[in-house]
């Protein structure tokens, strides 16, 4: 038998797990790994400009596609600079696989030049980590990270490879399955769980189905249309649920929570039944705690044991994936009288609706619009960065599908937009994908521009410039009697830096300025005929709000609405 | 809050003590005491961790030790016939005869072991359940004590 390099093995393994792009970038410890995968023709390496743009690129892969995504490092700063990347990851449970590089093993522990202890450093971050040790383990432990990252709960999955280890040499043996004693993901849901279930649905006179980013991990949008429209009890999601459920149809309440339409947050807590799938009951949802859904019977699936009960005390759990419990449910479940509760959804949704005071300036909420109807014909994915840009796209944009809405829930990353527009760019050519981005986030990985005019994928960065960190501002406005510290990115409008019409055109890109509500839909069209990246700047109104919000910590019933 | 023993069987590798030392502190739960050691499978380790903790969060921290890879089983063993035990050694000031006479005489009455006797010191050696360690340690805590270092718990399920 031949035996090959530790470099070669891992690719090889990639190979093996149908890799076909993985984001990175270069460094001391990593050569002999990249020299590899350059002379690798079927793996196409997509050179980031920062090892954060090259995580947040694999995860943006991930949530486009459903596959694995995959980005290496060097060691030390390299590594460290992954952090954020993989932590976004973890909290949003998304599969990807982290290389990066490390010292020489005999080298690990003596203060080594660019070295970090990259293993306990994301211990807390991962679902799972590796420091090889051995050549002879390469292999599997690929096979297994693969295997953890995308199984179960997703989330990210480390590997720390030594540079010797690359060196070293063994025979290429490829495990056709895994066995890890300490992890066997439950699939199948208790049936005697869903009997309960269908017959707490059975006698319900206020339910609401409350499905979170599970449903679009676990592919479990159809099941749960079915469920609904069998039982038609109404949808609302989490951020993180978004596209799982048709925005559009009757049934659909939309996002709830601190930024959730008012009768999506009416509902539930008028609810007698309150079906979670594939959510966690994050603050950010619930509110205040003791306040969150007070007359619900709260059913809650899940793959994970340990999202159950965590914040809410649960009457019906049921452990499972959410396709296979859905699907089961839709089977046993029938429709319970709820003509009555309709009709009170309809008259919160004719009371409260989602909506801005269109006074003639540049609104953030009309540029959503617009970007939703002059591409209502095509394949859009739709990613921000996090603040104001975020929350206008929760409720602006109607999600029809799944994974075309990628967006930093958990975290709550600043600076993800971008990077995971590349990623999901290059994960699905044919689909236009945008970036709605603050002026404050976009700075945060600006870099990548290179990356996207370079690997010529054509995204769409849509700036709405308010000249502030406006979600920060906008808390600062109502609850810290207007006091902007540190929230002022530019004084006045004339004084607005960078210029990001003149960045875009220094990157090789395209730069459209637009300041007047007329020209919108016709910059939006120009952006999406551009063949390369372009950043469309948007002047909007500086201190428009997002409402309705709930101040944090409160009860979900107590919203602001800015339009009263 | 109440104490509760979990015995837990992880994988004998590099680094789990401190995956599940990092839980225990990233997630805001109290260990009173954790024992490791090598199980009859020198693959398998044994954990035995004293949490404190309410019904609520005990819930919590047997999941969360279950959602471990490494973690192979999660045994709660509150309420259980259990064999459990401790260890202590415990340095004694014995510069005066009189209380060297008493305190190995406090040794043969409790059936602990005397582990060395020094010219200024006697160290004790005793090894059962709590109580019992507890009970020495306050007989002996009058003369004096110089140095004592207490195992966490070990324990198993009785048959």
């Amino acid at each position: 038998m031949s035996t090959m390099k530790g470099a070669e093995i891992l690719v090889k393994s990639l190979l093996k797990e149908n890799v076909e792009h993985v984001f990175g970038y270069p460094g001391g410890v990593v050569i002999p790994l990249l020299d590899q995968l350059h002379r690798e023709s079927k793996i196409r390496f997509i050179l980031t400009r920062h090892e954060q743009g090259a995580a947040h690129a694999a995860d943006g892969y991930a949530r486009a596609t459903g596959r694995v995504g995959v980005c290496i490092a060097t060691s030390g700063p390299g590594a460290t600079n992954l952090v954020t990347g993989i932590a976004t990851a973890y909290m949003d449970s998304i599969p990807m696989v982290a290389i990066t590089g490390q010292v020489k093993s005999t080298l690990i522990g003596n203060d080594a030049f660019q070295e970090a202890d990259i293993v306990g450093i994301t211990r807390s971050i991962t679902k799972h980590n590796y420091l090889v040790r051995n050549v002879e383990d390469l292999a599997r432990t690929v096979k297994e990270a693969f295997y953890i990252a995308s199984t179960g709960r997703p989330g990210p999955v480390l590997i720390d490879l030594p540079v010797d280890v690359q060196f070293a040499t063994a025979e290429f043996k490829y495990p056709a399955s895994v066995d890890i004693k300490g992890y066997k993901p439950t699939y199948k849901g208790h049936i005697k769980q869903i009997e309960k279930i269908a017959e707490v649905i059975k006698k319900s006179k206020r339910p609401v189905l409350y499905v979170g980013g599970g449903v679009i991990l676990s592919g479990a949008s159809e099941e749960l249309s079915k469920l609904a429209h069998k039982t038609e009890i109404p949808v609302t999601m989490t951020m993180m649920g978004l596209g799982a459920f048709p925005g559009n149809d009757p049934l659909s309440l939309g996002m709830l929570g601190m930024h959730g339409t008012a009768y999506a947050n009416h509902a539930v807590q008028s609810a007698d039944l309150l079906i979670a799938v594939g959510a966690r009951f994050d603050d950010r949802v619930t509110g205040r705690l003791d306040t969150f859904a007070p007359n619900a019977t709260v059913v809650h699936i899940d793959i994970d044991p340990s999202s159950v009960s965590k914040n809410v005390e649960v009457h019906i759990p049921v452990v499972g994936d959410a396709k296979d419990v859905l699907r089961e449910l839709t089977r046993l479940a029938e429709k319970p009288d709820v003509e009555a509760w309709h009709q009170k959804i309809k008259e919160w949704k004719k009371e409260l609706p989602l909506g801005y005071k269109d006074s003639g300036e540049l609104k953030p909420q009309y540029i959503i619009e617009q970007i939703q109807d002059v591409t209502k014909d095509k394949d859009v994915i739709i990613c921000t960065e996090v603040g104001q840009n975020q929350m206008w796209s929760t409720q602006f944009y109607k999600f029809l599908k799944p994974r075309t809405w990628i967006s930093s829930g958990g975290l709550g990353t600043m600076g993800f937009g971008l990077p995971a527009a590349i990623g999901a760019q290059l994960g699905k050519p044919e689909s236009i994908v945008f970036d709605i981005a603050g002026d404050g986030s976009i700075q945060m990985n600006i870099q990548e521009m290179a990356t996207a005019v370079i690997e010529r994928l054509p995204v769409k960065i849509m700036i709405l410039n308010n000249g502030y960190l406006g979600m920060v501002r906008q808390w600062q406005e109502l609850f810290y009697e207007r006091r902007y510290a540190f929230t002022v990115l530019a004084e006045d409008v004339h004084n607005y830096c960078p210029d990001f019409v003149k960045l875009a055109e220094s990157y090789g890109a395209r730069g459209i300025r637009v300041t007047k509500k007329d020209d919108v839909r016709n910059a939006v069209k120009e952006a999406v005929k551009t063949e390369g990246p372009v950043i469309v700047e948007f002047m909007i109104s500086r201190e428009e709000n997002v409402f309705p919000m709930v101040p944090a910590g409160e009860s979900i019933s107590n919203m602001l609405h800015g339009l009263a | 809050m109440a104490k509760f023993v979990l015995s837990v069987l992880v994988e004998n590798k590099f680094g789990v003590l401190a995956r599940v030392s990092g839980l225990f502190s990233a997630r805001g739960f109290n260990i009173s005491s954790l024992a490791v050691g090598e199980t009859e499978d020198p693959e398998v380790s044994r954990m035995t961790i004293v949490v404190e903790a309410d019904a609520k969060i005990l819930d919590q921290v047997k999941k969360q030790l279950n959602k471990l890879i490494d973690v192979i089983k999660v045994q709660d063993l509150t309420g259980e016939d259990l064999i459990a035990r401790e260890l202590v050694i415990i340095k004694i000031s014995a510069a005066n005869t009189k209380n060297r006479e008493s305190i190995i005489k406090i040794a043969e009455t409790t059936g602990a072991d005397v582990a060395d006797v020094g010219k200024k010191t006697i160290t004790i050696e005793e090894t059962g359940d709590e109580h019992k360690i507890n009970a020495l340690v306050e007989l002996l805590r009058p003369y004096g004590v110089v140095e004592m270092v207490r195992t966490g718990k070990v324990a198993l399920q009785s048959e």
